[in-house]
C-alpha cells in the first residue's frame, strides 16, 4: 500500500490517512486498533470491496484500481468476516465451500476435491452434508475459512473473526489460522481486539484514527504499555505482569506467553 | 430481593428431550454479584430466562420475593419489572425513532405517568454515562456500537429492577468499551446495591466483579462458591474445559513448578506481582 | 415456539424415487398431471391411483405423511363436491325439495373432480417429500434455463431461493430472541384486539427488518469478495446428470399417461 487514503461520504474525517506498508508472502500480520480506527476499511481495500480515493494498493504486483484485476485479486486475497452467520450462502456445508470455486468456473470434479481438502484443512471433514444453521459459531467460522481456502488464495484477510465466538470457538479458529500460516504458508492479515491473539503474529500494526501509528514485533509493540493505553488498547496480561516484575528489579525478557513467563520465574 | 430455585428441571424440544437444566437448587440473596460461567449450551441462558418468567420450567419452583412465579396466573409483568434482563447484543432490540422513546418503552409498559417516565429515562441514561440532553433526540441507529449498547442497557435499567441479569454484555466491545462496562456494573452493584447476575466467558471480568461464582455444565450446577474458591479448584475447571483468569493460571503453574507456598486466590496484576516477588526473594 | 416451523417437507431417504434427477422428476410430474386432466373414466383414475400407491411404496414414504398433505385441502374438496352435487343437473333425479335437487350427473361429476384433485395433490406431495429444497431449486433453475435467452434470470432466481432457505431458520431464531427481549421490557404480544396486537408487533418487526437488512448487506459483501458475479460462467459442484433409471422412469410415466388418457 502506498499513500492510501479513503473517505466515506458525509463524514468529515477521512477513514484512512496516508497508509503505507508492505506485507511479504508467508507473513502473519495482526492489525489492532479501537473501534472506528479504520481497520475494517483497510481490510475491504485489500479485497477490492472498496477502492482507495488516493494512492495505490498492489497485490502480487496487480493494482486494485484496475478493474481487470478485480476477480484475480479477490481470488488471491480471501476475506473472512466477523459474523459467521452472515457469510454462509448455502443450506449445506459443502455447497457453501463450493461457492467460491463455482464462481471461478472450476470444473465440477475438481471442486469436489477442493471442497473435501479445504474442509480437512479446517478440521471439519465429515460435516459436508450438515446444515450451517446447526453448527456452533466456531464451526461456522471454520466453514467460512474453508470456503476461502477452496479458492486457493495466497493470502487470507480476517476481520475480527473471533469477536462473536466463545473461548472454545476462538481457540478453534486461532488454531486453524496458525496451521494455515505455518503449514500451508498462507499469508495472514488478522484484525482483532484480543491482544492475546495479536501476540501470535510475526508483526503487529497499530491503527488509530485512520493511521498506522506503530508497527513492530509483538515484543516491540507491547513494550510501550502507556502509548497503547492512550489509543484505548490493552496489552496482554502476561506482558503487564512481566512489566510489573521488571519494576521490582527483575530483568524479565520480553515474554509473550504464560509459559514464557512461568519458565523465566522458575529459572 | 431474594430468589430461590427448588429442584428445577427444564427440557425443551419435545421430540428429542434436550435436557437444558437438571435439578438446580439455588438461593440468591440481595447483596450478591453472581458470575455465571459455563460453555455455550450449558444451560446459562435457559436459567436466566426462567428467572425472568420468559420460559417455564418443566418441573420445580422458582420463588422471587416470596412469589412463586411458576404458579398459574402469576402477573409476569411484575416479575419482569423486578428482574431486568439484558440479552446478548442488546443493541439489536432498539426500535424507536429516538433514544428517549426507546428507553421509555419499558417504563411505559409499566403504565407510569409521563413525569415519572421522563425521570426514569434521565436517570438511566445518566447511569450508563450518556448525556441526556445531547442524546435524547438522536436516532439510536446513528450511534456507535458502544453507545447503542449503553442505550439498550439504559432501557432495562429504566424499569428499575432489583436484580439485573446480563448475558455477555461486553461481547464485541473494544478494550475501552469493556472497561466502561465493567465500571458501570461495579457502580450498579456497589453503589446502587443492585443484585447482579453476569454471564461471561471472560474470567477476568468475573474474578474482578463477582462475589460468588456459579459454574454450569450440561445443565447441572457443578461449582458454587466465592471466586477464590472456584478458581483455586484448577483441576475441576480443567476437567470442565473452562479457562481460569490468566493471573490465577500463572500462579497455579508456579505452584506446580515448586513454589509450594504461593497463593492462588489472587486476581489482580499488582497483587500477583507482589506475591511472586515475595516468593522469589524468599528463595534467594 | 417459532423455531419449530419446518421449511418444506422433505423426508431424507435413499430410494430410487429419491435418487431420480430432480429435473426428470419434475418432467414426470408434468406429464402425469396433464394426463390426469385428460382422464375420461373412473377406470383411468383407478389405474392412476394404483400407480400413485406403487410410487409411494417404492419411495419408502410413510403413508400417513402423504395423507397428511391432503388435510389442508379438505375444505376445497368438500366445497367442490357439494357444489357439483347440488348444481350439476342431468340423469336420474334422486332427491328433490322445491327447486333444490340432487341428480345423477351431479354426483358423478362431483366424485370425478374430487378424485382428480386428490390424486393431483397426492402425486405432487410425493415430489416435495422425496426432493430436498436444494434439489428442487437446482431442478427449477435447469428447467428455466432455456428462458435465459428471453431475459429470465434463472440462476439468480435459484440463488435467491437458496439464500432464502438458508436464512429463514436464522431469522426465525432471531425473531424469537427479539420477542423475548421485548417481553423482558414488559412488551405484550398476546392480548388486545387486532389493531392493538398489530401495533404491539412494531417492537419486534422493526429490529427484525433492520437485522435482515444488515445481514443482507454483510452477505452481499461476503459473496462479492468470493468472486460472485451473477450466474454467468459459474460451474456447479453437483452437476445434474441424467442416468439410466431416469430414462426408465420417463418411459413408465409416459406409458401410464397414455393409457389413462385414452382408455
Amino acid at each position: 500500500m502506498k499513500g492510501v487514503e479513503y473517505e466515506y461520504k458525509g463524514l468529515t474525517e477521512p477513514a484512512l490517512k496516508n497508509i503505507n506498508f508492505s506485507v511479504n508472502a508467508g507473513e502473519f500480520i495482526s492489525i489492532i486498533g479501537s473501534n472506528g480506527s479504520g481497520k475494517s476499511t483497510l481490510a475491504k481495500l485489500l479485497n477490492v470491496l472498496l477502492l482507495p480515493a488516493r494512492g495505490e494498493i498492489l497485490v502480487n504486483g496487480l493494482s486494485t484500481s484496475n478493474e481487470e484485476n478485480r476477480s484475480k485479486i479477490r481470488q488471491n486475497v480471501g476475506m473472512v468476516f466477523q459474523n459467521p452467520d452472515n457469510q454462509l450462502v448455502a443450506t449445506m456445508v459443502e455447497d457453501d465451500v463450493a461457492f467460491g470455486p463455482e464462481n471461478l468456473g472450476i470444473p465440477g470434479p475438481e471442486i469436489r476435491a477442493r471442497v473435501d481438502n479445504a474442509l480437512k484443512m479446517v478440521d471439519m471433514d465429515g460435516f459436508q452434508r450438515y446444515s450451517p444453521h446447526k453448527l456452533s459459531g466456531g464451526q461456522k467460522q471454520r466453514v467460512a475459512i474453508a470456503g476461502i481456502i477452496a479458492m486457493e488464495p495466497s493470502c487470507v484477510v480476517l476481520d475480527e473473526p473471533t469477536a462473536m465466538l466463545d473461548p472454545r470457538g476462538r481457540k478453534e479458529v486461532m488454531d486453524t489460522i496458525s496451521y494455515l500460516n505455518r503449514e500451508k504458508k498462507i499469508t495472514i492479515i488478522y484484525i482483532t481486539h484480543f491482544m492475546e491473539e495479536a501476540s501470535l503474529a510475526d508483526k503487529i500494526f497499530v491503527m488509530h484514527r485512520g493511521q498506522i501509528i506503530n508497527t513492530g514485533t509483538p515484543e516491540q509493540i507491547f513494550k510501550d504499555i502507556r502509548s497503547l493505553k492512550e489509543v484505548n488498547l490493552d496489552v496482554p496480561l502476561v506482558v503487564e505482569l512481566a512489566e510489573s516484575l521488571r519494576k521490582e528489579g527483575f530483568s524479565v525478557p520480553g515474554v509473550m506467553s504464560i509459559d514464557g513467563l512461568v519458565n523465566y520465574i522458575c529459572s | 430481593m431474594f430468589i430461590e430455585l427448588k429442584n428445577i428441571f427444564h427440557e425443551y424440544n419435545q421430540d428429542q428431550l434436550v435436557k437444558a437444566l437438571v435439578d438446580i437448587n439455588l438461593s440468591i440473596t440481595g447483596s450478591e454479584f453472581i458470575g455465571l460461567v459455563g460453555h455455550t449450551g450449558s444451560g446459562k441462558s435457559t436459567l436466566v430466562q426462567l428467572l425472568n418468567g420468559l420460559i417455564k420450567p418443566t418441573r420445580g419452583q422458582i420463588i422471587i420475593d416470596g412469589i412463586d412465579i411458576t404458579a398459574e396466573k402469576v402477573n409476569l409483568n411484575r416479575i419482569r419489572q423486578k428482574i431486568g434482563l439484558v440479552f446478548q447484543y442488546p443493541e439489536h432490540q432498539l426500535f424507536e425513532e429516538t433514544v428517549y422513546e426507546d428507553v421509555a418503552f419499558g417504563p411505559r409498559n409499566l403504565d407510569l405517568n409521563e413525569v415519572e417516565v421522563k425521570k426514569r429515562v434521565e436517570e438511566s441514561l445518566a447511569l450508563v454515562g450518556l448525556e441526556y440532553e445531547k442524546i435524547k433526540d438522536r436516532s439510536p441507529f446513528n450511534l456507535s456500537g458502544g453507545q447503542q449498547r449503553k442505550v439498550a442497557i439504559a432501557g432495562v435499567l429504566a424499569m428499575k429492577p432489583g436484580v439485573l441479569i446480563l448475558d455477555e454484555p461486553s461481547a464485541g466491545l473494544d478494550p475501552r468499551g469493556r472497561d466502561q462496562l465493567i465500571d458501570l456494573l461495579y457502580n450498579l452493584h456497589f453503589e446502587y446495591e443492585m443484585t447482579i447476575i453476569l454471564i461471561s466467558h471472560r474470567m477476568e471480568e468475573i474474578a474482578r466483579l463477582a462475589t460468588r461464582v456459579l459454574v454450569l455444565d450440561h445443565g447441572k450446577l457443578v461449582l458454587d462458591g466465592s471466586p477464590q474458591e472456584v478458581f483455586s479448584n484448577r483441576k475441576k475447571m480443567q476437567e470442565l474445559g473452562l479457562d481460569l483468569p490468566q493471573i490465577t493460571d500463572i500462579l497455579h503453574r508456579l505452584r506446580e513448578r515448586g513454589f509450594d507456598n504461593i497463593r492462588t486466590d489472587i486476581f489482580t496484576i499488582s497483587e500477583a506481582s507482589r506475591e511472586i516477588v515475595t516468593e522469589l526473594r524468599r528463595r534467594d | 415456539m417459532l423455531k419449530d416451523i419446518t421449511i418444506g417437507q422433505y423426508i431424507p431417504g435413499n430410494s430410487i424415487v429419491h435418487r431420480l434427477d430432480p429435473r426428470v422428476k419434475m418432467i414426470n410430474i408434468i406429464i402425469l398431471i396433464i394426463s390426469l386432466f385428460l382422464i375420461g373414466r373412473f377406470t383411468g383414475f383407478a389405474i392412476f391411483l394404483a400407480f400413485v400407491i406403487f410410487t409411494i411404496l417404492i419411495s419408502d414414504l410413510p403413508v400417513k405423511r402423504v395423507l397428511n398433505g391432503l388435510k389442508p385441502i379438505f375444505f376445497l374438496i368438500l366445497i367442490t363436491l357439494v357444489l357439483h352435487i347440488f348444481l350439476t343437473k342431468g340423469g336420474t333425479v334422486f332427491w328433490q325439495w322445491r327447486f333444490i335437487s340432487i341428480e345423477e350427473e351431479g354426483i358423478y361429476t362431483g366424485l370425478f373432480m374430487v378424485s382428480r384433485i386428490l390424486l393431483l395433490i397426492m402425486f405432487t406431495s410425493i415430489l416435495t417429500l422425496t426432493t430436498s429444497p436444494l434439489q428442487l431449486t437446482d431442478g427449477i433453475e435447469y428447467l428455466l434455463s432455456p428462458l435465459k435467452r428471453f431475459g429470465v434470470p434463472a440462476s439468480e432466481l435459484s440463488m435467491m431461493m437458496t439464500i432464502a432457505l438458508r436464512f429463514i431458520p436464522t431469522l426465525l431464531e432471531e425473531a424469537d430472541k427479539i420477542m423475548k427481549a421485548q417481553m423482558a421490557r414488559g412488551a405484550d404480544f398476546e392480548s388486545g384486539n387486532i389493531i392493538q396486537r398489530a401495533r404491539n408487533l412494531i417492537p419486534l418487526l422493526v429490529p427484525l427488518f433492520i437485522s435482515a437488512f444488515r445481514r443482507a448487506d454483510d452477505l452481499a459483501l461476503a459473496m462479492e469478495s468470493r468472486c460472485y458475479q451473477g450466474g454467468e460462467g459459474r460451474t456447479r459442484l453437483h452437476e445434474l446428470k441424467v442416468q439410466k433409471h431416469d430414462i426408465v422412469s420417463l418411459v413408465i410415466s409416459s406409458v401410464i399417461a397414455i393409457i389413462v388418457s385414452f382408455y
